[in-house]
């Protein structure tokens, strides 16, 4: 299986790095089609939350297996200001909202997993994961 | 990378070759805006069949562009979407509401030539 691998957010250029390192991973380990690009759009607004909202951070690319399933875990990782209310920043509406426009409910669409863990004044984990099937 | 920007009759051709930056779009949006000006193009094509990624900063970023244009007086087309593209960017919740979209470049001009036949027609000869 590919290795973890694990890539620092700083600038604009890092998102694209990150997403098509990530879509090049997917296809390694199996993925096809549309995923590839579901997967490089996930990265793509993983990424740009920390850009945006923490100006940095990192994302981690981990190749994952469950019951004989192959599959593709995304860490999106920053130490920024937080989210004080997940379940408003969860709420379709709210990522409309330009100034505070998460991505995360799409986000969330687009992969199998997703799970979220913010602290105000300490940073965001949003885990994401997708299935071949 | 930047974007390579054609004059073709009345329309300006922005054909997207590789991944887009940030800065990439804002630099597109900028020279479009600018371009159409200088070279009194009545409507603009931007090319996107090479994407593989439209995020909410892209789609945010050509739909600037659509009403940019629009502000100076010219007609935006995006053509090009690519199935799994739009698939994702339905996923995610994004639209292009407003702007005009097409197949690929072909059918981006036929549409343009539509509408400038479309308001030609709507004045008089010599008016």
């Amino acid at each position: 299986m590919a290795d973890e691998a694990q890539y620092a957010i700083r600038s604009d250029t890092d998102v694209v790095f990150v997403r098509q390192a990530g879509r090049k991973l997917a296809q390694e380990l199996g993925f096809a089609g549309s995923d590839l690009i579901l997967i490089a759009t996930a990265i793509s607004e993983l990424a740009r939350n920390i850009l945006e909202y923490a100006k940095l951070g990192e994302v981690r690319l981990c190749p994952v297996e469950r019951d004989g399933r192959q599959g593709l875990t995304v860490i999106a990782e920053d130490h920024g200001p937080g989210i004080p209310d997940v379940a408003l920043a969860m709420q379709d509406g709210y990522s409309t909202s330009r100034s505070l426009g998460l991505g995360l409910p799409g986000t969330r669409r687009l992969m199998d997993e997703f799970t979220i863990d913010s602290r105000v004044g300490e940073g965001t984990i949003v885990t994401v994961t997708k299935w071949i099937t | 990378m930047r974007v390579p920007i054609l004059k073709q009759g009345p329309y300006l051709i922005a054909s997207v070759q590789s991944a887009l930056t940030d800065q990439d779009l804002v630099q597109l949006r900028d020279e479009l805006a600018d371009r159409v000006g200088k070279s009194r193009a009545r409507g603009v094509i931007v090319d996107v069949t090479v994407l593989d990624v439209m995020d909410s900063f892209a789609t945010r970023t050509l739909r600037t562009i659509a009403h940019v244009i629009r502000l100076r007086g010219a007609e935006t087309v995006i053509v090009g979407i690519q199935p799994g593209v739009a698939f994702a960017m339905v996923q995610l919740g994004l639209s292009l509401e407003g702007v005009e979209t097409a197949l690929d470049l072909e059918e981006g001009i036929a549409v343009l030539n539509e509408r400038l036949r479309a308001t030609s027609g709507a004045v008089p000869d010599g008016g």
